[in-house]
């Protein structure tokens, strides 16, 4: 068995010893030129003039390219097509690229790109969200708008009613590795990437189409990435289109990394949201009717912003059943950088957002927050019930002819293909009409209370508040409960190339990118576990678009669900050519070959598994198949809000304590408990380190991690120096990660579940935590808002002195 | 200008810029990339070396200050084809995810921990006379200059405490 083992990253001993390779630190190839951008210094405007001269005469500069100077127009949007790589006059943020410098190093092309006079005629910039409610500055024609029953009467008739708002702060990715790319002309016209992304199907879609050839001329490799976090789903782009463009046009290689600085003044961060609710609730603070309005500020380009409204649309419910609710999403347009992907895609954001009206409701009724949240739980899985009621896929669908050079394989392309709505669910449904049948929140949230001694300890808080005036305690439960699966339906499959060779070594291949997940470890488990060898014989290899053609990005947790089911499809289909090919030699039958222990069992023989490749191979066998997985049973319309957007759900929750200093605001994550669901995980070392990474930067969204723009529009946040990530220090003093074991009830990858996005929603209490111990400052509501930095813990502190 | 450097135990000898950082140099000129650049200011840790058993910022330092000096980088802290005793513990620990920092956390680990064997305090050692124990605050504090953006500091913490403690209690850590 390899499946289930706890082995490590499969790249560590190269980490350790500085072999492991990223973009940049691709020995470049002889001659290689460097790349910059110019960028904007205003925020909204158009261009007078662009005075070139001085960066053309700087030392070193080979090329200067605008707009203008480009063979054709060049998009690199994921999707929207309304994201020129260079200005074509029009200026939407401050950092945004005008002009592009060739230099023969880095240092030349970026002092070079600093000498450009660009004159802009300013217009005054959107940047709140007042401004753009008023110039009515937005995506799509208005806002969405989802309904379940009758929210607003449900309200009304409901015996307590509250409402609030909360607002949440934006996230840098600070992807320890920053953008890179590296491009390299090929003979007859075809072109060759490295990019650090996590979409390399996109990067080739993308290069294909600013060189005007087809994608088949384009090769995009990625072996590692140093972080991603969902910052490298579509902002890798300009820079892998820069570097072919260049590279197209002088012959020669070239490269391009954002100094981290450009990085943050450049790239999209996640969005920032306000969110305003009203709920209706009975005397024991059951939920009878929840109204909540998202604003996110999506900045001047689409991206992927609606798809990830739509999820913090999706996740406005979290692990709670809402008798009614009617919930609106404005997807606002500012003159900011255009906020991305980040780990969560939009689903912290609407967890937030009714995890904060419950704890408001628990505070109102003088009632444990852990119970208030129990009571509004989904019904749990019932014994039996294997999670799925719709197992045909759905019938009638019908195919849509999609727009010429619409960028399919992106979650920016907005609209999917049309497909039947199942029937609208019963009892126990989402908002959005998906029956939830997988609910374990019931039984994970009595073990972790049991196991972090939650009762007691918050008992014993309360006391010791009382005697202590300066500093306050607080302690805090939140749950999760996330759905799994890209909500742009046709993006969940997935292929995998795999070879056994005649010395019985396997080389895997799929369209995953290793972003530190440790996918690449998982996926060469699933593969040993089907040959029945040591994952030691799988030789794990970077993505290639020549390998595994037309892949989905890296994203929404799915990388081992859907790129293991491909790999193990491809490992199976060789693995029953051999047992037939031994079969027949042996005169059994094929079923009674057994792969196991680094060796084939065959008609009373035992052979080493290389052996087993050798005679195959002699046999004039295969021994290279394909493997390919779709995501069975999904069906959304995003626009009507139903459908069971999600192959199943998982789940997580955490208990975090907390202390404030309310002199200062400083505070600190004393404890923090955690159990996670990760199915039957595949490999509990690496969750493990998913659930504690994802943790540790969901609480930094929520406490330290403060991204300021001024009145102009220009991001004064843009280093490690005034944003603070969090450090070793910083991380919960007691920190207890444990996993709730049981299997999928869904038919994923050995019923293990995706567990890269949902434990960073567990960083939510934290959050929680620290308002709790505001709360204990005085008797009004504290109103926290995030993130909670010192400062907002301060105030916060006096609104509940009142 | 002609700068000869000692990097893990070689002298290379290079043709430098005067202004070129020794980060940039170890990388863009040594062909040693080990060595990271996480942000090019000194607030990451990432491009962690160590001149003179000592733990620097690369990307603050000029190389040309270091003619004399012994340079030890990511690459230099095996011995041949043995890792060190930290290094293993990276491993063994899950001290990493896209091990990106790692490099910078390994350099700055070791050095650390001849730092705390010789009995330099930290911000959070109370007791300045005797020896204080390696305690997980200590740990914590002495690599609060490396970032770790995937949030491995557990892994990297436990892997730290193991190597501490391994030498023959020599820093005075707890067991
Ligand atoms: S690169 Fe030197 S500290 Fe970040
Ligand atoms: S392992 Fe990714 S930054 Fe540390």
């Amino acid at each position: 068995m390899s499946v289930g083992k706890a082995l490590p990253h499969d790249s560590g001993p190269l980490h350790v010893s500085g072999q492991a390779r990223y973009v940049d630190d691709i020995p470049a190839p002889a001659g290689a030129l460097h790349l910059a951008f110019g960028l904007s210094h205003v925020a909204r405007g158009r261009i007078t003039k662009m005075d070139l001269d001085a960066v053309r005469a700087a030392p070193g500069v080979v090329m200067v390219l605008t707009a203008a100077d480009l063979p054709r127009p060049v998009d690199v949007a994921p999707g929207a097509h309304d994201e020129p790589l260079l200005s074509d006059k029009a200026v939407h943020f401050i950092g945004q690229p005008l002009f592009l410098v060739v230099a023969e190093s880095h240092l030349e092309a970026r002092k070079a790109a600093r000498l450009g006079r660009v004159e802009i005629a300013e217009e005054p910039p959107i940047l709140t969200i007042e401004q753009a409610l008023e110039a009515d500055s937005r995506f799509e024609d208005g806002p969405r708008v989802w309904t379940k029953g009758d929210a607003s009467g449900a309200i009304m008739g409901a015996p307590h009613r509250l409402q609030g708002r909360i607002e949440m702060g934006g996230q840098e990715h600070f992807y320890l590795e920053g953008q890179a790319a590296l491009a390299s002309p090929q003979e007859d016209g075809g072109m060759h990437v490295a990019s650090s992304t996590q979409h390399p199907t996109e990067i080739q879609h993308k290069v294909a189409d600013a060189l005007g050839l087809p994608m088949a001329a384009v090769r995009v490799e990625t072996r590692r990435l140093g972080g991603g976090f969902g910052g490298k789903e579509s902002q890798g782009n300009a820079l892998a289109v820069s570097c072919a463009i260049a590279a197209h046009l002088t012959g020669r290689s070239c490269r391009m990394r954002y100094d981290r600085d450009d990085d943050m003044i450049v790239t999209g961060k996640r969005h920032d949201f306000r969110i305003d609710w009203e709920v209706g609730f009975d005397g024991e603070g059951r939920i009878e009717g929840l109204d909540v309005t998202q604003y996110a500020r999506c900045g001047w380009s689409q991206d992927l912003s609606l798809a990830v409204a739509d999820r913090a649309m999706l996740h406005a419910d979290n692990a709670y059943l809402l008798p009614s609710a009617r919930i609106t999403s404005h997807r606002l347009k500012t003159n900011m950088q255009s906020a991305t992907a980040f780990r969560g895609f939009g689903g912290p954001q609407g967890v937030l957002g009714i995890e904060a009206a419950l704890d408001r409701i628990a505070r109102h009724l003088g009632l444990d927050p852990v119970e208030v949240r129990r009571r509004n739980y989904y019904a749990p899985m019932t014994e039996g019930e294997q999670g799925h009621p719709h197992l045909e896929v759905a019938p009638g669908e019908t195919w849509q002819e999609a727009p010429e050079d619409s960028d399919l394989a992106s979650r920016g392309s907005g609209e999917d293909l049309p497909r039947e709505p199942v029937a609208p669910a019963t009892r126990n449904a989402t908002p959005y009409g998906m029956e939830v049948t997988d609910f374990v929140l019931h039984g994970m949230t009595d073990r972790l209370l049991e196991t972090s001694d939650y009762a007691a300890r918050r008992a014993e808080i309360t006391e010791w508040n009382a005697g202590s005036p300066v500093l306050k305690r607080g302690i805090a439960f939140s749950p999760v409960k996330f759905g799994i699966s890209f909500t742009l339906t046709h993006l969940n499959q997935a292929g995998a190339l795999v070879h056994v060779y005649q010395d019985g070594s396997i080389h895997l291949n799929h369209g995953g990118t290793e972003m530190g997940q440790g996918l690449f470890r998982k996926v060469s488990q699933v593969a040993a576990e089907v040959f029945g060898v040591d994952p030691a014989r799988v030789r794990i290899t970077a993505t290639d678009t020549q390998k595994v053609p037309n892949t989905s990005a890296t994203a929404a947790s799915s990388g081992s669900d859907l790129n293991g089911m491909a790999a193990k499809a491809a490992c199976e289909a060789i693995r029953g050519r051999m047992a037939e090919a031994l079969a027949s030699l042996h005169q059994c039958e094929a079923r009674a070959v057994r792969f196991a222990e680094d060796h084939v069992e065959v008609g009373g023989d035992r052979i080493s598994f290389a052996r087993a490749a050798q005679i195959a191979y002699e046999a004039r066998v295969s021994l290279s198949a394909t493997g390919f997985y779709k995501v069975p049973d999904l069906s959304w319309d995003r626009i009507k809000g139903q459908g069971r957007p999600f192959f199943y759900f998982a789940h997580g929750a955490a208990v975090t304590e907390v202390a404030i200093d309310t002199l200062t605001g400083e505070n600190r994550i004393l404890r923090c408990d955690i159990l996670h669901d990760a199915g039957r995980s595949l490999n509990p070392a690496l969750d493990i380190g998913q659930i504690e990474g994802g943790y540790v930067q969901g609480a930094g969204w929520l406490t330290t991690e403060e991204l300021v723009w001024d009145e102009r529009g220009a991001l004064k946040t843009h280093a490690p120096s005034t944003y603070k990530i969090p450090a070793c220090s910083d991380r919960p003093r007691d920190f207890r990660v444990a996993l709730w074991d049981q299997p999928n009830p869904a038919a994923s990858i050995y019923r293990s579940k995706a567990v890269g996005e949902p434990p960073f929603m567990l960083g939510i209490s934290a959050f929680l935590a620290l308002s709790d111990a505001c709360a204990a400052c005085g008797p009004a509501e504290p109103a926290l808002d995030a993130p909670a930095t010192p400062e907002r813990v301060l105030a916060a502190v006096r609104r509940a002195r009142g | 200008m002609q700068v000869s450097l000692d990097i893990n135990g070689a002298s290379v000898a290079l043709d430098l810029d005067a202004r070129t950082t020794l980060l940039d140099a170890l990388r863009n000129h040594a062909g040693l990339t080990g060595s990271k650049k996480g942000c090019d200011h000194g607030q990451c840790g990432a491009c962690t070396v160590m001149v003179n058993g000592r733990r620097i910022n690369s990307c603050l330092t000029l190389a040309v200050m270091h003619e004399d000096d012994e340079i030890t980088t990511v690459e230099g802290l095996a011995e041949g084809n043995t890792l060190s005793p930290l290094q293993r513990a990276f491993i063994s620990h899950d001290g990493f995810q896209c091990g990106y920092c790692t490099p910078g956390q390994l350099c700055s680990a070791t050095a650390m921990l001849d730092e705390a064997a010789k009995g330099w305090p930290s911000n959070v050692t109370a007791d300045l006379e005797n020896a204080t124990p390696l305690t997980d605050e200590e740990i914590s504090e002495r690599m609060s200059g490396n970032i770790c953006r995937c949030s491995c500091y557990p892994g990297i913490v436990e892997a730290i405490r193991e190597a501490a403690d391994a030498p023959a209690q020599k820093t005075g850590a707890e067991a």
